[in-house]
This record gives structure tokens, sequence and C-alpha cells, in this order.
């Protein structure tokens, strides 16, 4: 039976298994709105911003590991989608989202809701398709599937004319693709990882440095026991918090511009560094040239060989999936006669201590003020640790990272690579589509929140029990930092003025609202609002104005140059 | 890589994004259809030539990436240049136009217009001799290019 293009799509996203569309309606996609309305196999998710429709799918697939799927309409629908995919894009996170196009005919005539979609989301996708003939409506749509899952994962757009979703052909979902000009490695290349294992097991002082890519490729347990088997000290980036447990005494925290100490230090003076699906960024190790070390050898694991000696110079390469590599890296080290040095490590993780000691993550607990550390310090304890948290970008997000410690891996939610203010809320929804009976936390920040506040609506329709946690400093905190640090306290637009009542704002749209302004009411709000699993809390914790983050390496300084505090 | 719709730009996207330098860039279809060969001239340290081959590589419409410059090659240009054939300059544009082992393709009472090919340095010196006056117009394909001896570059 012949079936029309819009019919093939919704089928097509059956076949593939997908449980929630991210969506918003419009004049190109109105053929496959009404399939999508015909059908049962999905349901629909209308968000009230096409923008959180792909931060919602991004956070749905950050969270339980599977392609999230967005749907828009042509021209602003399409506009409107592109800072999530680019969201999406520079984190790796895997997104099919479809978009409607004006009919075939139509085009690059400046028709009505007319914009060249594959062009201008070239730039921010792993690959995009137009789709010029029904015929290939299947095809397409399976591929988009497998390029954004397979190998480093990374959205996909496939843009499709509404005449195509009109017109008929048979429906044939393929069973598998291949694309002779993809394939991704998986496994490492034998002599390479044989070589890293002997570098690691000769290693004085080494360090692992883990990444984004650890949670991309589910390779916790594998990371986990490999770094007990060797008692290495470890490190992540903002991206790969989670991938190993934050309690776990060989842990040092978060590396990098707002890292620890201890995991800085560590990562500037190892000899032995073992980057595990990590990308060298800027926000991480800083200047390139005074993070060189005469001495220090580089062992780099990644699935994109254009993450590997992008940035520094590696010894020795890897191209494959983590978690098969750092398997046979397990393997080969059980079965090797030699073991990791255990004095020098005992001399190393000394030293590690006495970095550890100067305890950098301090700060004023007597303070009058709430101080945002210890909102979140008593959000990880009322929580248990077990939440999914999303955040904002910010001072807010920084803490978050800091102070929340991860256990499990793709529990800690964010923007890291774009930095997209707005994603917290969407992204959270998507979370809690996820898992709908986990707690599902977003810490924000009073400018964070307005930029997709109108999600608050799409909360309710689909009674979305967040515990959105406002740290609300009435600044833009992040760029009065910056201001104070290195403009010479002049707060250019920094200040955040005519705020709404939070409050108010969430109990009009039907949700609970809180404010809390004393640091003796912090720990009693947060158990009210976490025991009410019903309900959407949005708590507004008025906090102190004139707090930074620390640590900081300032920009283009090296690892060992933090200011602390 | 693929011929299809988009591959060129998302080449070209790919170079001015990262701000890679790109000299000239030729394309055309293979004697299978469903490829085209591309030939880009570029230049840069080996770090960044190595960052180019494996960003190219990453291009899904990419098939496959070859250093021609790795090993001996073979590399071609074609350019037409219309020039000035009036009085003495007509026996001198024929002259030049031999020595470089150049062919007229189309006269005039007034112009000649030589068609050359070669290597890019070698057009770049055909210019080079000429009267800068003589010259009225140049049109170059940028270099095509192939390994030299049983080196071949096949899916
Ligand atoms: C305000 C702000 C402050 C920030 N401060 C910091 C900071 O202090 N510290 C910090 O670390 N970051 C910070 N960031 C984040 C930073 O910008 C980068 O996003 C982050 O450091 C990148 O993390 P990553 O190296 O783990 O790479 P990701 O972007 O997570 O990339 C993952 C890597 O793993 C690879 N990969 C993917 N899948 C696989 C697989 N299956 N197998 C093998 N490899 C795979 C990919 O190819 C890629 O190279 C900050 C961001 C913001 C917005
Ligand atoms: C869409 C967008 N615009 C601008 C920025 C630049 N920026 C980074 S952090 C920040 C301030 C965020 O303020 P707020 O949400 O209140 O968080 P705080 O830093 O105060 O915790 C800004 C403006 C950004 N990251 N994203
Ligand atoms: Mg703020």
């Amino acid at each position: 039976m012949e079936l029309t293009g819009a019919e093939i799509v919704v089928r097509c996203l059956a076949e593939e298994g997908v449980e929630f569309v991210f969506g918003y309606p419009g004049g190109a996609v109105l053929n496959i709105y009404d399939e999508v309305f015909k059908q049962n196999k999905f349901k629909h998710v209308l968000v009230r911003h096409e923008q959180a429709a792909v931060h919602a799918a991004d956070g749905y697939a950050r969270a339980n590991g599977r392609t999230g799927v967005a749907l828009v309409t042509s021209g602003p629908g399409a506009t409107n989608a592109v800072t999530g995919i680019a969201t999406a894009y520079m984190d790796s996170i895997p997104l099919v989202v479809i978009s409607g196009q004006v009919p075939t005919a139509a085009i690059g005539m400046d028709a009505f809701q007319e914009v060249d979609m594959v062009g201008i989301t070239r730039p921010c996708v792993k690959h995009n398709f137009l789709v010029k003939d029904v015929k290939d409506v299947a095809v397409t749509i399976k591929k988009a599937f497998y390029l954004a899952s397979t190998g480093r994962p990374g959205p996909v757009v496939v843009d499709i004319p509404k005449d195509v979703t009109q017109h008929k052909t048979e429906f044939v979902y393929p069973k598998k693709v291949s694309m002779r000009s993809y394939n991704p490695v998986i496994k490492g290349h034998p002599g390479q990882v044989k070589r890293a294992v002997q570098m690691i097991l000769d290693a004085k002082r080494p360090m692992i440095y883990t990444g984004g890519g650890v949670i991309l490729s589910n390779a916790s347990e594998e990371l986990t026991q490999l770094t007990r088997l060797l008692g290495f000290p470890c490190t992540s980036t903002l991206m790969g918090l989670g991938g190993y447990p934050a309690t776990d005494p060989l842990f040092t925290g978060m590396l990098g511009m707002h890292g620890t100490y201890e995991a800085n230090m560590a990562m500037q003076h190892c000899d032995v560094l073992i980057a595990i699906g990590a990308r060298f960024d800027d926000r991480v190790i800083g200047n390139p040239e005074h993070f060189f070390q005469d001495g220090r050898r580089i062992i780099h694991i990644d699935i994109d060989p254009t993450s590997i000696a992008k940035r520094v110079k590696v010894d020795v390469p890897i191209v494959g999936n983590v978690k098969d590599v750092l398997a046979e890296m397990t393997k080969l080290i059980q079965a090797s006669k030699e073991k990791p040095d255990r004095p020098a490590l005992k001399t190393w993780w000394t030293q590690i201590e006495l970095w550890r000691s100067r305890d950098c993550l301090k700060y004023d607990r007597d303070s009058s003020l709430i101080k945002p550390q210890y909102v979140i310090e008593k959000m990880y304890e009322v929580t248990r640790g077990e939440a999914y948290v999303t955040s904002d970008v910010g001072q807010h997000q920084m803490w978050a990272a800091q102070y929340y410690k991860f256990d499990q891996p793709r529990h800690w939610i964010n923007s890291g690579g774009l930095g997209t203010m707005g994603f917290g809320m969407p992204a959270a929804m998507g979370v809690q589509f996820a898992h709908p009976e986990a707690t599902v936390a977003c810490i924000t920040g009073e400018g964070s929140i307005q930029m997709n506040i109108q999600e608050l609506s799409t909360c309710k329709q689909f009674n979305l029990p967040l515990k959105i946690i406002l740290l609300n400093n009435r600044y833009l905190g992040m760029v009065r930092q910056w201001q104070e640090f290195f403009y010479g306290n002049r707060y250019a637009e920094s200040y955040m003025d005519a705020l709404p009542d939070f409050a108010k704002l969430s109990e009009s749209y039907g949700h609970v609202g809180m404010k809390i302004e004393k640091p003796e009411d912090v720990e009693g709000a947060l158990k009210e609002a976490f025991a009410m699993k019903e309900r959407l809390v949005f708590m507004n914790f008025i906090t102190d104005q004139a707090e930074n983050v620390y640590p900081m390496i300032p920009a283009g300084k090296g690892l060992s140059e933090m200011i602390l505090v | 890589m693929e011929n299809e719709a988009g591959a060129l730009s998302r080449v070209a996207g790919l170079f001015s994004a990262r701000g890679y330098n790109i000299e000239s860039l030729t394309v055309a279809p293979t004697e299978d259809e469903t490829l085209s060969r591309m030939t880009i001239v570029t230049r840069g340290s080996d770090d960044v030539i190595e960052q180019i081959t494996k960003q190219l590589n990453k291009l899904i419409d990419v098939v496959k990436v070859v250093d021609l410059s790795e090993a001996g090659h073979i590399e071609r240009e074609l350019m037409l240049v219309k020039v000035r054939a009036e009085g003495e300059w007509r026996e001198e544009m024929k002259r030049m136009s031999d020595i470089f082992r150049g062919r007229i393709v189309d006269v005039t009472d007034k112009t000649y217009t030589i068609e050359l090919t070669g290597a890019g340095y070698k057009l770049d010196a055909f210019l080079e001799a000429l009267d800068k006056g003589a010259i009225l117009e140049t049109v170059r394909t940028g270099a095509s290019g192939i390994g030299r001896g049983e080196r071949i570059l096949k899916i």
C-alpha cells in the first residue's frame, strides 16, 4: 500500500522506537501533524518555543542515552531551533530534528516562511538532509538516526518540503543502512593499546583525565574498574561529571577554569596523562603553551580523530570507543606480570593530598546572607545525591558542578560547549520524560531562567514536577565576576533590574512558588519542596550578590595560575 | 566524495569556518557517476594539514582523502589568457605562446586567446613573462592532481 510522506515520517519514528517527539506545529508540517494526531505509538510534547523543543529532546537524550527527536515548522520554527541544535552539536548529543520546508517548487523563490535550513545548520550539525523525493523519506530518516547515534554522536537535521509530505510511495523501512563514507572506529589499534598500557605501568605520577566521551559511550563501569585497579588519581571535565563516582577518594574533583586546586595541579605536574573521551578544551587546559610540560607523556583515547592532537601533541593516540578501549586495557593490565609502581604512587598521592588540604572549595559558612554554595550542598543532602540535575549557564552552573557530588553518569545535564543560557528548564523537562519517577532539579540564575521561562506552561500541561532552584543574585553573575576581576568593577549591563516576583509568576502558571531569604530557612524549604513529589516547585533563593566562583584560572593563563579564595 | 548537492558547500564551509587557507579548489564528476573528485590546494604547517585531512574525512559526504604532496604527483591547471595582438604585439605574443607551449585558440584582428596547461607555477611564469600592458583578461581552473606511477586513488 502506498503511504504519504507524512505517514511515512510518523511510521519511521515508530519503527525507531521513539517515545517522545518535542515540537511545535506550523504550515509546512501540518501534514505531518495530521499523522501525529492519528497515531498512538509516540507521545507529542507541545512546547512553547522551538528552542525549548530541541533542548527538551536534548535533555531526554542526555538522561537516557537514546536519540532525542524534535519537530518544527519551516522559517521561524526552523531558526528558533538553531540554538538548540548548536547546543547539542557542541556537546555531541544525538538528536534528529525534523523541520518542515516550503514546497519544492517554491524553494529559492523567497516563499512565505522559507529559510535555507540545510545552509543555516550546516556548521552546527553532524549532517543534514533536504529530502526532495518522497521515495527518499524512509531511507533518509534511517540514515539520520544511524548518524546521530553512532561514532561521535551529534544532531542531524532532516528538512522535508511540504509537497514531499503529500506525495505517496510504497513504505519500506530499511532494517540497516551502511554508508561507504562513514565507518566509525570502535576497537582501539592493538599496538597502540599495548603501548599505552606499558606507559601506564611505568608511570610515577599518573593522572586520569576523563570527559563527556565516558558518559556518551556508557563507560562508567569500565572507567571505575580500571581506575580502582590502578589506584590512580582521576579528574573530570564539566561534561564528564558522574562518569567516575565523585565521592570516591581517587576522584580529585573537576578540573579546568573553575576546577579544584588539586585536580589542576595534578594535571599540570603528572608524568603520564591518560585522556579519556575529553578534548583538551580551552576552558580545561587554559593556555596550551603553559600547559606543555617537558617529559609529560599523553595517551589520548577518542572516537573522533579530529579531537586528537588538535590542541596538544599526543604520544599515544588511540582512536576508538572508550568503553571498548578501557575494557581491553583492563584485560591487558590484569594479565600483565608488571604492576603499577606503588611506592612512586604513594609519594604522588602524598603530594596530591597536600594540594587537597588547601580546601579550595571552602566558603564563608557564617554569613548572614544565603551563600549559593550552601544551597547546593544542602540540596545535595536533601536529595541524597540521587537527583537528576540540569543547569543553566553562569556562576550557578559552576557551583552546581563543584558542590553536587555526582556518583552516577547521566545525572548532570548542562550546556558546556556552547554555554546556552535558557537550556536548564527545557532540558529538565526532557529528563523528566525520560525518567518519570525520578527527582529532577534545575539549578538556574535569574538571567538564564528568563530565557525560556515560558516553558512553565509546558510543565503544567504535562504535570512535570520539576524542582527549580533559582540562585537569585540579581546579577548576570558570571559577567559581573569578570567585570570585577578584569574590568575595574565597571558593571556594564550586568545588573538584572525589574525582576518579576518569581513565586507569584510560578503560581500564576499553576505551580508552587517559594521565596527564601535567610540561610536558616534553606534546608527546611528544600525539604518541603522535594517532598512535593507531584508538583513543580519554583524556589527563589535570594543569595549573596557579591559571591564569586573560586578557584578561577583567568582566560589565557595556565593551570597552576589559579585565583584562590 | 558523494556526487550530491551540497557536498561542495560542506567542504567550502569547513575551510572558511575553521579559517583554513584555500588556494584553489576544483571539482567534477568521475567515471563513476555517484562520485565526484575534488582537488584542493592549501597551505599550512604539518599540524594544520593533519587537522584539515581529519576534518575532511569527518564530513559524511567525503569518501576518501589523499595528500598528493606526500609522494610524487602530477599537477595540472588550465589557463585562458586574452592578450593584445596588434602591431608589434602580434609577433611577440605568438612567440611567447610558443615558448611556453601554449596554443592560440581564438584570433581577432586585435586579440589572441592563448590556452596554456601546466603546474600552477608554470602559468604564473607565463604571466610574469608577458608585458603587463598586453594582458586583457585571464581565467584559470585551479589545479587538478593525480599520483605518479601506480599510485591510485580509487574507492
Ligand atoms: C561558564 C562555563 C564555564 C566552564 N568552565 C569549565 C571548567 O572549569 N572545567 C571544564 O572542564 N569545563 C568547563 N566548561 C565546559 C567547557 O566549555 C567544555 O564544554 C568542556 O570542558 C568539554 O568537555 P570534554 O573535554 O569532556 O568534551 P565533550 O564536549 O564532552 O566531548 C567529548 C569528547 O569525547 C569524544 N567521544 C564521544 N563519544 C565517544 C566515544 N564513544 N568513545 C570515545 N570518545 C568519544 C568526542 O569525540 C569528544 O572529543 C565551562 C563551560 C561554561 C559554559
Ligand atoms: C544565550 C546567552 N547569552 C549570553 C551569554 C553570556 N553569559 C554567560 S553567563 C551569563 C550570566 C548568567 O546570569 P544568571 O543566569 O543570572 O546566572 P549567574 O551567573 O548569576 O549565576 C551570561 C550573560 C550566554 N552564555 N548565553
Ligand atoms: Mg544571576
